[in-house]
């Protein structure tokens, strides 16, 4: 493929809009994806003369996030969530009726090139499945009548502008407002308020809240951002300039990528100016000019109307050059596109990734809140965490505190879905029974439930007066249920592929061990499996958790471990009536020869001898 | 004995410089932690895991966590053993390692570590992964399927040799080395066999041509001392060499 001039401008103008900087190397290629559809190598040769980078991180960088391409997709480009939720409302046989519908391969694109299909992690939509992504804008509440419609205006190459905005609109789901979302704070009135007291107050406050952050780990946000403040240790030999030069840095994390997890999409649409004023706030506490929300490339519906509120409130005086008429209180916010990799939720590889490079976790320490976005201080919390900064600054520590547990202050928002009346999103003092929230959501039969996403923990029936807190069930928001008519080996097996879909293949544990999980969850439900198999996916889980590098890792093998504990005779069941079986799989072996051959009868197959 | 800037490995006091990672106290002390992706003369990497240790309880890595006073280290037990072995079994069914028929046997280092932490076969079901062999260049071998993805050969490029011929691609296990050039190919790269990235790589990956079997079977690196000997014998003094 040669590039033509036309193209070559445009991506030169691209880039100048981009200032040239390596660090939009994610958002440019974003930008080349829509464009070509795919990244061509050409443009990937042009990108690395016009950025100052080697060709192989651009196309390391491309081969990273699964939102790029290197081979043309279609210019319709169709996905449909895979994740458990989902699959429970039918997405898979939804796909294959796409596929037949349209004529296209999983994973392939049609050969006149208008459309391609690829399954994708799941799309935050669960609460409104099954959905799926139209070159990456939403279509909830999919079935056959809306994939008909889909198909037909693709195959009439409606333009996308054109297509009905029914088939697009996601829909909130707030089913049961807490202590945040039922008092919103005015724009501007946190901000004001805290000029007025004195933003070291604030922090004060913040720290009186007890606010731990919403992202799962529940690291103390008033620690956070004083040790941001105060700067790496090296600096603070030298008290002069301590805290005074060095630029330091705010991120909202919005790549909520945890499989069930929703609700930042919710905040992000009916409170973006609250998200916005708690990350101001941060900055003038910390002494940041500059900050970034990570969004999640599967949230890209989100990005005008953000991109909107910012505008507004740099109208407003509540971003910019001496906020709210305060000099020296500079702040503002730009926005950054994900593109399809879960492991940029870790905090240091969303920084990576800010910089345009591979998400890789940092090795840690130091850590991001001393060392982070370009070496520099960096802040990183949860979209919920600064929505209750916001509010926590305007009414006060005490009030947040009065609310919670002991060591949970404040209030948890849920995001609900799987098999119950009323999915959507809840928000409930932490401390909740399981019980209650089970009731109240209309679950009946229930069986399980995950609690945190797949990299949470599952738990049981016997289990549902255990309570939300970080003394006991701490999560970041994903609350998936699962009925008696669920298969808890499936489950397990769809999280396992997400797993290895998602590990980012830095340390040998997880990138190897994320794979052979899979692999043996596979051979389970096939039901090739033997007692030594549970043993040994059980050794592989406890080794796959001890040894990984990041949260990823560490937490990949969670669902597997929790149920087989839990239901060890679930496994069993599910066992050949033999204690060895081989790990190869003659029939499957074959395959290649059947392909080769085009053979697919019965003399071509052979079946596996039992010991 | 001094306590300020002491750690202990498996009890026995080992002193630590300010900067220190575990890795550099042990090395110094004379004391081996398996390791694979790390080599003194660059900057911690952190990514093969091999270098696992416990401190104070929880498992790090030796080569990227800095020593700090008191801290109690576990180095040499069966259950890191265990954990490293395993590791080493990974490494091994990823890729596609055939001993046997391999130029760089008895001087591998992957190999070296196996055969140091007893491990004696591949345990886990082997992946047969398709991966590209590059041999356009006229003087060195690029067989991805021996590679590690330790990026040494990247940072050696980089960090020394001012090149930047390699980089990592793909993701999670399809995670793979790319050649910097239009073509993706080493011959259109500025690469010589005298350059570090073309010497560093600790398997057979990066092999520089007709100098095959030069030293045979027998009178090899491992041949000789085992990998804890060989890594003792020269990363402390190249200790403080490091580049980037």
């Amino acid at each position: 493929m040669t590039i033509s001039d036309a193209d070559q401008a445009w991506l030169s103008a691209v880039v100048a809009n981009h200032g040239r900087h390596a660090t939009r190397l994610l958002q440019i290629l974003r930008d080349v994806q829509d464009h070509f559809r795919h990244i061509p190598r050409p443009v990937m040769q042009l990108l690395a003369e016009q950025l100052g980078v080697p060709l192989a991180q651009v196309q390391g960088v491309t081969e990273f996030y699964s939102f790029l391409s290197t081979q043309p997709q279609g210019r319709y480009h169709l996905q449909l969530s895979d994740s458990i939720s989902d699959h429970m409302l039918g997405s898979r046989a939804l796909g294959t009726y796409l596929c037949d519908k349209l004529g296209v391969a999983d994973g392939e694109t049609r050969a006149d090139g208008r459309v391609s299909f690829a399954y994708t992690s799941c799309s935050g939509l669960c609460d409104q499945g099954p959905a799926g992504l139209v070159n990456g804008w939403w279509l909830p509440k999919l079935d056959r009548s809306r994939i008909d419609r889909i198909s037909a205006l693709v195959e009439a190459d409606v333009p996308l502008s054109q297509w009905p905005q029914d088939l697009f609109s996601a829909r909130d789901n707030v089913r049961r407002p807490g202590l945040l979302l039922s008092n919103p704070v005015a724009s501007g009135s946190a901000l004001k308020w805290s000029l007025m007291r004195g933003l070291a107050s604030t922090l004060d406050e913040v720290d009186k809240s007890g606010l731990r952050g919403r992202g799962g780990a529940g690291f103390q946000t008033s620690w956070k951002w004083r040790f941001c403040f105060e700067g790496p240790e090296e600096t603070a030999v030298c008290p002069v300039e301590k805290g005074e030069r060095m630029e330091r840095y705010v991120v909202c994390n919005a790549d909520e990528g945890e499989p069930g997890t929703f609700k930042d999409r919710v905040l992000l649409n009916s409170h973006a100016h609250q998200v916005f004023e708690g990350m101001t706030l941060c900055a003038g506490i910390v002494g940041a000019k500059q900050g970034f929300l990570y969004l999640r490339g599967e949230y890209l519906a989100l990005r005008a109307k953000l991109e909107a509120v910012l505008a507004e409130r740099r109208r407003l005086n509540l971003l910019g050059v001496g906020i709210l008429g305060r000099e020296g209180f500079d702040f503002d916010i730009e926005i950054h596109m994900g593109a399809g990799a879960y492991i940029c939720g870790e905090e240091s590889a969303l920084i990576e990734s800010l910089e345009g490079k591979r998400g890789t976790p940092r090795n840690r320490p130091p850590y991001p809140v001393t060392h982070g976005y370009l070496g520099r201080p960096t802040v990183v919390n949860n979209v919920e965490t600064f929505v209750a900064a916001a509010a926590i600054a305007l009414k006060g520590g005490v009030w947040f505190a009065s609310h919670g547990t002991e060591k949970s202050k404040g209030s948890k928002i849920l995001s609900i879905c799987g098999d119950c009346a009323r999915p959507g999103i809840y928000e409930y003092d932490f401390g909740v029974s399981i019980a209650q929230i089970l009731k109240d959501c209309g679950a009946a039969n229930t069986f399980g439930v995950q609690v945190g996403g797949p990299s949470g923990v599952f738990i049981g029936e016997q289990e549902f007066e255990r309570r939300l807190g970080f003394e006991d069930l701490a999560t970041g928001g994903s609350f998936m249920i699962f009925d008696k008519t669920r298969d808890v080996l499936e489950i397990v097996r769809n999280f396992t592929h997400f797993f290895a879909h998602e590990s980012c293949g830095f340390c040998t544990p997880c990138r190897v061990g994320t794979s052979l999980l899979r692999n043996a969850m596979d051979k389970l439900c096939a039901g090739h499996g033997a007692a030594g198999d549970l043993v040994e996916i059980g050794n592989l889980g406890q080794f796959v958790r001890a040894a990984s590098h990041c949260g990823l890792g560490q937490t990949a093998a969670n669902p597997l471990l929790a149920t087989l504990e839990r239901f060890p005779e679930l496994y069993q069941s599910r066992l050949k009536s033999i204690s060895f079986e081989p790990g190869f799989d003659l029939d499957g072996e074959l395959s290649t020869a059947r392909r080769m051959t085009g053979r697919d009868d019965a003399h071509a197959h052979l079946e596996q001898e039992s010991v | 004995m001094n306590i300020r800037n002491t750690i202990t490995i498996d009890g026995t006091p080992v002193p630590f410089q300010d900067g220190d990672t575990i890795m550099d106290a042990a090395t110094r002390a004379g004391i081996y932690i398996p390791h694979l992706c790390h080599n003194p003369e660059f900057k911690p990497h952190g990514s093969c895991k091999l270098c696992t240790v416990n401190v104070n309880g929880r498992n790090c890595s030796a080569c990227t966590f800095p020593a700090a006073d008191g801290q109690q280290v576990l180095n040499s037990t069966e259950e890191l053993n265990a954990t490293r072995r395993t590791i080493t079994q990974m490494l091994f069914v990823e890729g596609n390692h055939f001993c046997p028929s391999c130029e760089k046997s008895g001087n591998c280092q992957l190999q070296g570590v196996a055969y140091f932490l007893n491990m004696l076969d591949p345990h886990f079901p082997l992946f047969y992964p398709e991966r590209e062999t590059d041999s356009s260049h006229p003087d060195i071998l690029l067989d991805r399927d021996r590679c590690i993805l330790c990026e040494l050969c990247v940072r050696a490029s980089r960090e020394i040799d001012g090149k930047n011929v390699f980089g990592l691609s793909g993701r999670g296990i399809h995670t793979h080395l790319v050649v910097n050039a239009d073509s993706g190919l080493l011959k259109d790269t500025d690469l010589t066999p005298a350059d570090k990235a073309a010497q560093v790589c600790p398997v057979g990956a990066i092999i520089v041509k007709r100098h095959g079997f030069e030293t045979p079977i027998g009178a090899r690196q491992f041949d000789q001392q085992n990998v804890s000997e060989w890594s003792l014998s020269w990363e402390p003094a190249a200790m403080g060499d490091e580049h980037g």
